[in-house]
C-alpha cells in the first residue's frame, strides 16, 4: 500500500444555478492575459449541449484519454510512438475555432464617434488579430439550451439513445437541462502528464495537484490532445500550455480556490482523499467500463482505518492531513454516502472531481398540462419517468452503468422523503420507511446528507489541511511584489519566445 | 579572406552557439519553445510542416553520417547503383524541405492569425533556411556526386575544425560558390540558434522514449520531512 493524499472535489449539480460566477472568478485571477483570453480553466456548460470546446466529449474527434489495450491501457491519441510521430503536426489538436475567437468591444468608439443620426456602437474586435469580427461562437454559446437544434441535439452522450428517446427530450413540454461546471479533474492517472514529451507536466506528490512547469513546456501540444476533458490549453502567445492549478497558492495558505470560494450556489466542496497509489494502473485497466466507478471508489482509502493511518504516516503524510481526510466532505459524498460520481469514468484517467447528479429537473414533470413536482403515488415514480433519460445520465457519470445512476437518484429521493416528513409531515411514514430501507439509509445519515447539502458552512464545505510551511512553495513570498510576472514557481515577464 | 570565412567564422559561430544556448536553456528557459502556431492555423500547416521537418531531419542525419562514417559511405557508394539511390533519396528530401519551407513562408505571410505571432527573428530563420536549402540543392545538382566527395573532402575539413587544427586548403580551393555559401550559412545557422526558435530542436524530447508515463514530483523528501531529528535548525529552505 502506497498511501498518498489528494485534494478532491464534489460539485452538487442540484444546487448549481448556472450563474458563471466561478468562471469569472477564475478568469479574473488567472487567465486575463494575452494568449489566454480564450481559456476558461473553469467553465459551466448546459447539458444537454456540446460544451466547450465544441463536442469535447467525442473522443472519436479529439482522441483524448486512455483506451483499453489488452490487460492495460494506452493513450488514445498521444503516447511515445504516436506523440513523437506527430510532433511536427498534431492531427488531433483542437484549434482556436473549436473553442471560439476571443473578442472585446471598441468601447472608445462610443465616445469618439462623430455626431450623427445614429446611436454610436461598440463593434466587436478580435483579441487575436485586433480586427473587426462577427462573433460566431463563445465559451457558453449554447447556454440554457440556446440554439438547441444545433447544439443540444449534437450532445455526444446521446450516442446510444434511440431517435424516439431523443425526440422525447426535445418536446417543448418535456424539455429540461442542468448545468455542468467543469474544472481540471487533477486525475490520479492523468493523460496529460503521460502525453507530455518534455516531462513538463507533473502531479504534486503532496496534494495531487497537476501542474505544467512553464519553463520546461516546449509547445509540443500533446497534453491538449491527451486530456479528454480538454482542460489543458495552449497559450498561442507565449507558446506554452496552461491549465487549472487548483489555486494552489490559495490552498497552501488555507483558502478555498477562487472558483469555489465565489460559488453563489455553494455547490462546491473540497477535501482530502487518501488513496492507494499502487493500485492506479490496475484500476485504470478495469475490464468493463460499467465497473469503472466502483473500481475507482475502491482506490480511495478509509481515513479512520488504523492500518491506513499507519501506512499514511509512514509515507510522510502529516497527522493534520489525515484528520482533514477524516473530516473531508468529499469522502462523505463519494465513499460513505455514495452520492457523487466521476464525470466520464470511461476516459480512465480516474478524475478527482465528483458530481452529485441533478435530481430536480429530472423528477419534475408535466402531466395533462399540470406541472407536478414529484409523483407521490409511486415511491420512485419520478425516476422511472425521468425527463432526463437514465441512459443519458449514465453516459455522463457512470460509463453506461444505469443501475448506479438509479441508485444515486433513489438515495437523493429518499433523503427528500425523509426531510419532507420531518419538516412538513404530509407524507405517510410508511412511504418514508420503505424508501429509506430500500436504499439502506438511516435517519441520522439522511439528516447529515441534508445538512451538508443545504446548510453546510464554509468550513464544512472546504476542509483544507493546514498549510505545512515545509511543503508549500509560495506562502512565504509576497505575491504583490511580483504582480504581472509569470506568477508562481519563478518570476519572469511572460514574454513570447523568439 | 578564406581564413576569415572558414576558420574564424566557424569558431565564432560554434562559440556563440555553445555559450548562448547553455545560457538560454538555464537562465531563459521560459523563452525556449517550439512556438507552434498550429493552434491558430492547422490545415495549411499539415503538409508544409511535415514536408519541411522530415526533409530536414533526413538531410541532417545524412550529413551527420557522412561526417561520422566517411569510409562506410564511400564503401556504400562503391557501386554506381547504390550511389544513385543515395543521391536521389537525398535530393528528394531536399526538394521536400524546399517545398515545405515555401509553403511555410506563404502561410506565414498570408494567414492573418499567424502574422500576429510572427516576429522579426522568424523571418531571419526562414531566410537563412531558404539560403541553406537552395544552395544545398544547387550543390547537389551542379557538383555531382555530393555523397562521394563530401566524405572524401568536406569531412576532413569539418574534422579539422573540431580537432582545433583547421585545414582549409581543400575548401578554399573549391571553385563552387554554392558550396561555399552552403557551408557558411550552415555555420550561421549554428551561430544564431541561441537567438531564434531553432532552440527547439535542441530540446527535442528524446528522453520521453525511456521515461515512465506518469511524473510525480515531491517538493520535499516525504519520508524524512516530518521526522523531528531531520529538523534543520536555522537553515533556510531552498524555496524561499
Amino acid at each position: 500500500m502506497d498511501v498518498r493524499s489528494q485534494v478532491s472535489m464534489v460539485f452538487h449539480l442540484d444546487k448549481c444555478i448556472g450563474c458563471h460566477t466561478c468562471s469569472i472568478a477564475c478568469k479574473n485571477v488567472w487567465t486575463d492575459r494575452k494568449g489566454a483570453e480564450y481559456m476558461w480553466w473553469n467553465n459551466v456548460e448546459t447539458k444537454p449541449g456540446t460544451g466547450y470546446p465544441t463536442k469535447w466529449e467525442d473522443q472519436d474527434i479529439y482522441k483524448g484519454g486512455w483506451e483499453k489495450n489488452g490487460d492495460s491501457v494506452s493513450l488514445k491519441g498521444a503516447g511515445k510512438l504516436k506523440g513523437l510521430k506527430n510532433i511536427f503536426h498534431n492531427p488531433h489538436l483542437p484549434v482556436l475555432d473549436d473553442y471560439y475567437e476571443p473578442w472585446t468591444y471598441k468601447y472608445q468608439d462610443l465616445f469618439t464617434a462623430p455626431e450623427g443620426d445614429d446611436q454610436p456602437t461598440a463593434r466587436p474586435v478580435s483579441l487575436v488579430t485586433g480586427e473587426h469580427i462577427d462573433v460566431k461562437s463563445g465559451p457558453n454559446w449554447d447556454d440554457d439550451l440556446g440554439g438547441s437544434q444545433d447544439y443540444a441535439r449534437q450532445d455526444v452522450n446521446f450516442k446510444d439513445l434511440s431517435p424516439s428517446e431523443q425526440e422525447v427530450m426535445f418536446q417543448l413540454e418535456r424539455m429540461t437541462f442542468f448545468y455542468l461546471p467543469r474544472i481540471c479533474n487533477h486525475c490520479l492517472n492523468p493523460a496529460c502528464v503521460a502525453a507530455c514529451p518534455s516531462g513538463a507536466i507533473y502531479k504534486r506528490g503532496e496534494d495531487g495537484v497537476v501542474l505544467i512547469n512553464q519553463q520546461v513546456c516546449r509547445a509540443w501540444r500533446m497534453c491538449v490532445t491527451a486530456c479528454p476533458y480538454k482542460k489543458s490549453y495552449y497559450n498561442w502567445h507565449t507558446g506554452k500550455s496552461e491549465k487549472c492549478i487548483l489555486c494552489y497558492p490559495r490552498l497552501e495558505s488555507g483558502q478555498a480556490p477562487a472558483c469555489m470560494h465565489q460559488c453563489v450556489g455553494r455547490i462546491r466542496y473540497l477535501g482530502v482523499m487518501l488513496y492507494d497509489a499502487d493500485r492506479i494502473h490496475e484500476v485504470a485497466s478495469t475490464k468493463n467500463d460499467a465497473d469503472l466507478v466502483d473500481a475507482q471508489l475502491g482506490i480511495y482509502l478509509d481515513p479512520f482505518d488504523p492500518e491506513v493511518i499507519r501506512e499514511a504516516q509512514k509515507n510522510g503524510i502529516a497527522m493534520s492531513t489525515i484528520e482533514a481526510a477524516q473530516k473531508s466532505p468529499v469522502y462523505k459524498f463519494v465513499k460513505v454516502w455514495k452520492l457523487a460520481l466521476p464525470l466520464h469514468p470511461e476516459f480512465r484517467t480516474l478524475p478527482n472531481l465528483f458530481y452529485v447528479p441533478a435530481l430536480m429537473p429530472g423528477m419534475a414533470s408535466v402531466q395533462d398540462g399540470i406541472y407536478k413536482e414529484t409523483n407521490k403515488q409511486f415511491l420512485w415514480g419520478g425516476i422511472e419517468t425521468n425527463r432526463l433519460p437514465i441512459k443519458y445520465l449514465s453516459n455522463l457519470f457512470t460509463a453506461g452503468n444505469q443501475n448506479k445512476i438509479v441508485e444515486v437518484l433513489k438515495r437523493l429521493m429518499a433523503v427528500r422523503w425523509h426531510r419532507r416528513q420531518t419538516t412538513v409531515g404530509d407524507v405517510e411514514q410508511e412511504i418514508v420507511d420503505t424508501a429509506m430501507q430500500e436504499v439502506n439509509l438511516g435517519a441520522e445519515t439522511a439528516d447529515a446528507i441534508f445538512r451538508l447539502t443545504a446548510l453546510a458552512t464554509f468550513d464544512e464545505r472546504f476542509v483544507i489541511p493546514p498549510a505545512h510551511r515545509e511543503e508549500s512553495i509560495e506562502m512565504l513570498e509576497n505575491t504583490a511584489d511580483v504582480k504581472g510576472n509569470t506568477g508562481f514557481g519563478f518570476k519572469e515577464k511572460p514574454e513570447r519566445g523568439w | 579572406m578564406n581564413y576569415l570565412l572558414f576558420v574564424v567564422f566557424p569558431y565564432t559561430c560554434l562559440a556563440i552557439f555553445l555559450i548562448g544556448s547553455i545560457y538560454r536553456y538555464n537562465k531563459k528557459a521560459f523563452t525556449v519553445s517550439s512556438l507552434s502556431s498550429e493552434f491558430l492555423e492547422g490545415k495549411k500547416l499539415f503538409l508544409a510542416s511535415q514536408l519541411f521537418h522530415w526533409g530536414l531531419l533526413v538531410l541532417f542525419f545524412g550529413h551527420l553520417i557522412g561526417f561520422l562514417f566517411p569510409k562506410s559511405v564511400m564503401a556504400w557508394n562503391g557501386q554506381p547503383v547504390r550511389l544513385l539511390i543515395l543521391e536521389i533519396t537525398a535530393f528528394v528530401f531536399g526538394l521536400s524541405a524546399f517545398f515545405g519551407i515555401i509553403l511555410l513562408v506563404y502561410r506565414r505571410l498570408t494567414d492573418r492569425r499567424v502574422q500576429i505571432v510572427t516576429t522579426k527573428m522568424d523571418f531571419v530563420v526562414l531566410a537563412i533556411l531558404l539560403i541553406q536549402i537552395i544552395s544545398g540543392l544547387l550543390v547537389a545538382y551542379t557538383n555531382r556526386w555530393g555523397s562521394a566527395w563530401f566524405a572524401a573532402f568536406l569531412t576532413p575539413y569539418l574534422r579539422s575544425i573540431f580537432v582545433f587544427n583547421p585545414q582549409i586548403d581543400a575548401i578554399a580551393s573549391v571553385n563552387s560558390l554554392s558550396l561555399k555559401i552552403h557551408v557558411i550559412s550552415a555555420f550561421s545557422i549554428i551561430g544564431i540558434i541561441p537567438f531564434t526558435r531553432f532552440m527547439h530542436f535542441l530540446v527535442y524530447p528524446l528522453d520521453y522514449t525511456w521515461r515512465s508515463y506518469q511524473v510525480v514530483y515531491w517538493n520535499w523528501n516525504r519520508k524524512n520531512i516530518r521526522v523531528s531529528r531531520a529538523h534543520r535548525e536555522g537553515q533556510k529552505s531552498t524555496n524561499n
